[in-house]
């Protein structure tokens, strides 16, 4: 038993990867047979990664989750800020600046509402939760906007852990209801063509949530959707940290 | 090379970190203001300059999407590694914020539907194409 927990802890990172590869494997299968295809593994395992985390705080003590476990430390470092800002900039490779121009002007109307929109919404909950600070309140905010610009802010403008949890609790709850609702709101909100498609992508954000949402209701519609998608968190990115933060922080005076 | 893809991601993330910082302190903050931002607006500008002088080899794209692909289950880790039990005292934040953040943008994408007038839905657009592929010499190509 101890030459396990050696051997886990000599290979933090290693243990990490596969720890995380294998929580991924199980919520697959859940996302699979439990939910039928309807909510995304990834969301699935985000939801699990937070609950685990929840245990790891409360058989420790300690504020850093799962990480707080010996054997578990590498996902300190798999999921600190370091990997997550390179892995995240990698995505936008993938964005084709041709396909962009395709989404013309209402993609790009509708993704700057579906970024400033829920921001001002989040910060309004957190503000009638009692946060005062703008760090809590921006973070909250664009956690609101997606479950990676929640922390990708709060680690750039040095808000709390417990305050960042929040961010991506918020924007992963906000990405399994996009995912779970598309299909009933489908028909009301007019969603059967490639634009309302491409508005809804660029509103909604998440692209997990979008394309899981919009499968549901009509598989053509995934790649239409996911095309303003994938801007959103880069844009989110951009403007959480800037320019609404400087604007939150503007309004409360601080 | 693949290590050529995982170094210019390495570069545009350290230039984007880089800028970011100094934005902060010419703003007078302790923050680093869109440095991921700035950071994924170089490897775009990068990936349209490697594409425009046909130099974007396999490796390079390889060692990139490697990463990209990497990104949810960093998300993950990230997940956690949170303070989730501090956080769960302000539980109920969570579900206000999500579903109201979701209700307002569903309501949005109606309201722009209906201000930008009728479009084709997928099933016209659909029966449209069918007739069209009937009639090859009319068939609408694409343009560029």
């Amino acid at each position: 038993m101890t030459m396990i927990s050696h051997i886990l802890a000599a290979n933090a990172l290693i243990t990490a990867f596969a720890a995380v590869g294998i929580l991924m494997w199980i919520s697959g299968a859940i996302s699979k047979y439990l939910t039928f295809g309807r909510i995304h593994g990834s969301a699935i395992a985000i939801m699990l990664g937070l609950l685990l985390a929840f245990f790891g705080g409360i058989t420790t003590g300690g504020e850093k989750g799962v990480a707080d476990w010996p054997a578990l430390t590498g996902i300190a470092l798999m999921g600190g800020a370091m990997l997550r800002d390179f892995a995240i900039v990698a995505t936008a490779f993938e964005v084709d600046v041709v396909h962009a121009r395709k989404a013309g002007l209402i993609g790009a109307v509708a993704l700057g509402l579906g970024t400033v929109v829920p921001f001002i919404l989040g910060v309004l909950v957190a503000a009638a939760f009692g946060y005062t600070d703008a760090e809590s309140l921006t973070t909250i905010g664009a956690g609101a906007v997606t479950y990676i610009v929640g922390p990708v802010t709060g680690a750039a403008i040095g808000a709390s852990s417990p305050v960042i949890a929040l961010s991506i609790a918020t924007g992963v709850f906000k990405a399994v209801i996009v995912m779970i609702g598309t299909p009933f709101v489908a028909n009301m909100i007019g969603l059967n063509n490639p634009r309302s498609a491409m508005v809804f992508g660029g509103l909604m954000g998440t692209v997990s949530g979008v394309s899981g949402g919009l499968a549901a209701t009509d598989r053509r519609l995934v790649p239409y959707g996911a095309l303003t998608a994938t801007f959103h968190t880069g844009l989110g990115c951009l403007v959480a940290p800037s320019i609404l933060y400087f604007t939150v922080r503007a309004i409360i005076g601080s | 090379m693949t290590i050529s893809g995982v170094a210019l991601l390495a570069i545009c993330t350290l230039l984007g970190g880089l800028l970011g910082d100094l934005l902060g302190v010419a703003l007078g903050v302790k923050a680093n203001v869109g440095g991921v931002g700035i950071a994924m607006m170089f490897l775009i500008a990068a990936r349209l300059w490697l594409v425009r002088h046909g130099v974007l080899s396999h490796g390079l794209k390889t060692g990139v999407e490697f990463w990209g692909s990497f990104y949810i289950p960093i998300v993950v880790a990230m997940a956690a590694q949170q303070n989730v039990v501090a956080a769960a005292k302000g539980g109920p934040i969570v579900v206000i914020a999500g579903a109201g953040a979701v209700a307002v943008c569903f309501a949005m994408v109606a309201l722009i539907g209906r201000l930008s007038g009728r479009v084709e839905t997928m099933d016209e657009i659909e029966s449209r194409e069918a007739i069209e592929a009937n009639v090859p010499h009319f068939k609408s190509g694409r343009v560029g």
